[in-house]
């Protein structure tokens, strides 16, 4: 039951929690209070919105930021992501495996301002060893959606 | 000049359901609730193999039986899904949709003056195609208080010296009814028992809301007697590609493929590569619509009964089957005022046989947000006329 709703929620936060019972065959004090215990639980851990800003006229810049890194001892790369995560500038952030350590997906009004960011604030932190900066120039498709794709129903009106 | 025609086609009822497609199609902001496919796009993994198969220059005719990999994909599906044997080589035809095989069939086995049961309310095809076949449809009607499923009784009511067949459509479109393995083996008493075969039309056999779908040739003693039509329209969201499969004994599956072999070749072939594909890895596709299918069957049903709209709970297809008789209109009445009054398009029950009269069916391959607009409108106009008295 939980894995069924979560994958509604994931899709479309707002849904009425009502029409989720009745879809999942269940009832709505069961789901309120599985999604109530989730909150608790940190399973859910909040609801946003998907937003396609470039409709939008506010200016907005994503980058994606290699950064490799020493761990320290005893903490691994926690201690390390914990200075980083805490700009608030700072989007996501994700220890990978491969090439480098971590990924910071950082959102700036422009250029200069994430630049900035990585030469004043990430670079000359004391385990950081380097960076390199990727600008993301379009989002085609973000959370699973399709930016800006209309969707028509193309069949026919009327079929045996 | 001569007349060109010849009277056994002229004679042939057109479908029903042409009418609401030409007023629908003039309307601009009509909702439908009328469609016989998903609303699913085919799952691009599939498409994608289609597409490969294009890039590749596979354009060329197929065997008559179709590519011998997508023959050998059906029988371990079939095996696995539906406990079901059949040779890939001498007992699996692929055809241009399930509609290709209920024709053959047809033309395959009867001679004239036999004659079919079609148990009603069914899809359009069967009755038209008996009487192409020289045959002689024979009509049950099944009842909303057995749920629109075939009983022991009804079969026998109307097996004659000679009935030699018997179509079985089920998950049933247009009610939604699904036969239960109960159910199956007391037909398949009296299939036996009176010398009969089954043209059983699966099509929608991945549809199923509770207990998984049995197959007929799968009881004791029906695989001999048994046709067993299934493909990827419904399932895997292909209709357009025109793909399915028919499947039995070697004898007649034999006599099949020269009818097809001369009226049709092979069927498509870019839809064939993409249907080894569905085979392959769409389990996981099947998995996500049936339920998202499931989903949307419960909410119709629960708002039909909040509306206090009678209708029996079907387990099958994407159809719920309601009743309207409490407003007095005929089937065709009230689907052609609802779709002029509150521009919804459904299709009367009586599209799918006599009996259907007094039922609408509604289609669920569509949108929660596309049900509830539709909803809506239906709902007031139910008010509206039960308030006209």
């Amino acid at each position: 039951m939980r894995e069924q709703i979560l994958t509604f929620l994931e899709k479309n936060s707002k849904i009425d929690l009502q029409e989720l019972a009745i879809m999942l065959g269940s009832s709505e004090t069961v789901i309120a209070n599985e999604v109530a215990k989730m909150e608790e639980e940190k399973v859910i851990c909040g609801y946003h919105t998907l937003i396609d800003w470039e409709k939008t006229s506010s200016e907005k810049i994503t980058a994606l930021i290699e950064v490799r890194v020493t761990p320290q001892r005893g903490q691994g790369f926690d201690s390390i992501a914990e200075r980083i995560y805490n700009y608030p500038e700072v989007q996501s952030l994700y220890l990978i495996s491969g090439a480098y350590d971590l990924l910071v997906i950082l959102q700036g009004k422009t250029l200069r301002e994430v630049s900035s960011f990585v030469s004043d604030k990430l670079s000359t932190l004391d385990s950081v060893l380097s960076t390199a900066t990727h600008f993301i120039l379009k989002k085609y498709k973000d959370y699973g959606t399709i930016l800006g794709k209309q969707t028509k129903d193309e069949r026919m009106l009327v079929t045996p | 000049m001569r007349n060109p025609l010849s009277d056994k086609v002229v004679a042939i009822k057109p479908s029903g359901i042409r009418k609401f497609f030409d007023i629908a199609s003039e309307m601009k902001d009509v909702i439908s609730l009328g469609v016989g496919e998903p609303d699913f796009d085919t799952p691009w993994h599939v498409r994608d193999e289609g597409i490969y198969s294009l890039e590749k220059g596979r354009t060329f005719y197929t065997s008559n039986s179709g590519l011998k990999e997508l023959r050998e994909e059906i029988s371990r599906y079939l095996g696995r899904r539906y406990q079901l044997q059949y040779d890939p080589i001498h007992e699996i035809l692929v055809t241009v949709g399930g509609s290709e095989g209920i024709d053959l069939a047809l033309r395959a086995m009867l001679n004239p003056g036999d004659e079919v049961l079609i148990p009603e309310p069914c899809y359009v095809s069967y009755l038209p195609c008996v009487v192409l076949a020289d045959g002689v449809p024979v009509t049950i009607e099944l009842k909303e208080e057995n749920e629109f499923r075939l009983t022991k009784e009804e079969l026998l009511e109307k097996i004659t010296d000679k009935t030699k067949i018997l179509v079985l459509p089920f998950p049933n479109n247009p009610t939604g009814a699904v036969l239960r393995r109960e159910d199956l083996e007391a037909i398949a008493e009296v299939v036996i028992e009176k010398d009969l075969f089954v043209l059983s039309d699966e099509i929608y056999s991945e549809l199923t809301y509770g207990e998984d779908h049995v197959s007929i040739a799968s009881l004791p003693g029906m695989w001999e007697r048994t046709l067993t039509i299934n493909g990827f329209s419904k399932s895997y969201a292909m209709t357009g590609w025109r793909l399915g499969y028919i499947c039995g004994p070697q004898e007649i599956v034999a006599q099949m493929t020269k009818i097809h072999q001369f009226a049709i070749m092979c069927a498509p072939t870019t839809a064939q590569y993409a249907a080894v594909e569905a085979l392959k890895n769409g389990d996981g596709d099947v998995a996500m619509m049936r339920e998202a299918y499931n989903q949307r069957r419960r909410f119709l049903m629960h708002e039909f009964e909040r509306m206090g709209l009678k209708c029996f709970e079907p387990f099958g297809a994407f159809y719920v089957f309601p009743s309207i008789k409490e407003f007095g209109l005929s089937s065709d009445e009230f689907a052609m005022r609802l779709l002029e009054e509150e521009h919804v398009a459904v299709v009367p029950g009586t599209a799918f046989g006599e009996c259907g009269e007094g039922f609408l069916r509604i289609s669920y391959a569509y949108s929660i947000e596309a049900l509830k607009a539709a909803l809506a409108r239906i709902e007031r106009f139910i008010e509206r006329l039960r308030a006209q008295g």
